[in-house]
């Protein structure tokens, strides 16, 4: 390394916004480490001041809160695989944690650390679009909250100011008659990012299709809903004709890209694949 | 800024630049050189070690978030000169070639036989997916993680 960049290492919360108050816009927030580390390597991040949080335990832990389940920003994908809490409640953010890196990184990685990295990639983005989670943002000003749907705003772009930090993610718990699901198609299933992320709730009646939340990753610059593809299956009869319009609707309803890891025609053909498989597998 | 962690069961204070990789701390300044450098993205696994009970990329983690953390590396396998089994199941099966990622799958592997002692083979499988082996094929590998758990029996 040429330049050594500074980092300060805060021990309580307070600590932490007082020196993001003073100093947020030229310090990047490091936790985990597992995305931010690979970019200060390979040099593509130029940044000569760090607040690294690894030391605020307050930010780590799941918590039930009766209607909502409360998950610190800190808390890693070990933790949440290993969390009965999450397992009931959130099981597709069990899977998706399952394939994120592998064990290095689950052991490291942070479900804030995701969230506020904020590649359209992220594995666990998905499965909190589909849950309609909540986030809590803190600085010296005060706590807000901000719904996850309404957090990105861009490419890479969130709604957070410089003195503010990511505190936890609030979720909902899976309801008795609604079932979540989690997909991902990579190039291998361990350390591959993906070419589509794909989490569903869906809560059915019968054959009737009650309320369904589908959302996606690496199809779009952010994480997004199918919300045209989320009407048409409304009150609608789970059968081979709907599944086959909204296996079109979808297709066309998402944004994709061409890049290194796969082609946009390719991942649209994927996404339809993938929204019928997961409805199939409800009949 | 001023770091104190146990490695190996030592207790060792360094100073160093904050957010200097934790491979180049025990590389460059602690001489440690089991713990080998592959890909530097946290994909090839070469440079794992275990920090307080879990299996980690070194070069993913700055030395300040070390501070008061329990280090095991390569070296700290063996204990007054005897292998650990892990160590002498390997030999026995050719479970190393060009030997590379060698250290990085014995610590997987010391990582998952120390919270489950009996694993089934995917368990193996799955505890060892971060480490890349572009030699043997992973078969004996996996082979030397078995005999290992069975001769703990």
């Amino acid at each position: 390394m040429v330049h050594d960049p500074a980092a300060w290492s805060p021990t309580s919360l307070d600590e932490a916004y007082e020196l993001l108050a003073e100093r947020g816009s030229e310090a990047t927030i490091i936790a985990g480490g597992t995305d931010l580390m690979v970019a200060l390597n390979s040099r593509s991040l130029d940044a000569g001041e760090f607040i690294d949080i690894w030391r605020l335990d307050e930010l780590r832990g799941v918590s039930d809160e009766g209607e909502t389940v409360r998950i610190g920003s800190l808390t890693t994908y070990t933790q949440l695989i290993k969390s009965p809490l999450i397992q009931q409640n959130l099981p597709s953010l069990v899977e998706s944690s399952r394939t994120i890196g592998a064990i290095q990184i689950q052991n490291r990685g942070t479900l804030g650390g995701n969230i506020v990295n904020a590649s359209p990639a992220g594995d666990s983005l998905p499965v909190l679009a589909a849950f309609d989670a909540e986030l809590e943002i803190g600085s010296v000003r005060g706590v807000r909250r901000v719904e996850f749907n309404r957090f990105y705003t861009g490419y890479r772009k969130t709604v957070m100011k410089p003195d503010e930090i990511l505190l936890a993610v609030r979720s909902r718990k899976l309801k008795p008659n609604e079932r979540s699901f989690f997909l991902k198609v990579g190039a291998r299933r361990a350390q591959a990012i993906s070419k589509i992320v794909m989490a569903v709730n869906v809560s059915t009646t019968g054959a009737v299709i009650n309320s369904i939340n589908i959302a996606l990753g690496s199809v779009a610059p952010t994480v997004m809903r199918a919300v045209e593809t989320e009407s048409l299956l409304t009150n609608e009869n789970l059968d081979p004709t709907n599944i086959e319009r909204a296996r079109r609707t979808i297709s066309q309803e998402i944004a994709p890209i061409t890049d290194v890891r796969s082609t946009e025609h390719y991942r649209r053909t994927v996404a339809g694949n993938a929204l019928a498989k997961i409805l199939h597998r409800l009949m | 800024m001023k770091i104190t962690f146990q490695i190996n069961g030592v207790e060792r204070e360094i100073d160093s630049p904050p957010m200097k990789r934790l491979l180049d701390v025990l590389r460059e300044d602690l001489r440690l050189t089991g713990t080998k450098e592959g890909c530097g993205e946290g994909e090839c696994g070469a440079c794992s070690v275990i920090v307080d009970g879990e299996v980690i990329n070194s070069c993913l983690a700055p030395i300040c978030q070390m501070q008061g953390a329990n280090l095991l590396t390569a070296e700290g396998l063996s204990r007054d000169g005897r292998l650990d089994p892990l160590q002498q199941a390997f030999l026995e099966c050719g479970a190393a070639q060009c030997g590379i990622c060698t250290p990085g799958m014995l610590i997987s592997a010391r990582s998952l036989l120390d919270a489950n002692p009996r694993p089934t083979r995917d368990e193996i499988k799955e505890a060892i997916a971060g480490n890349l082996c572009r030699c043997t094929g992973y078969i004996k590998i996996i082979d030397a993680i078995e005999f290992a758990a069975g001769a703990r029996r």
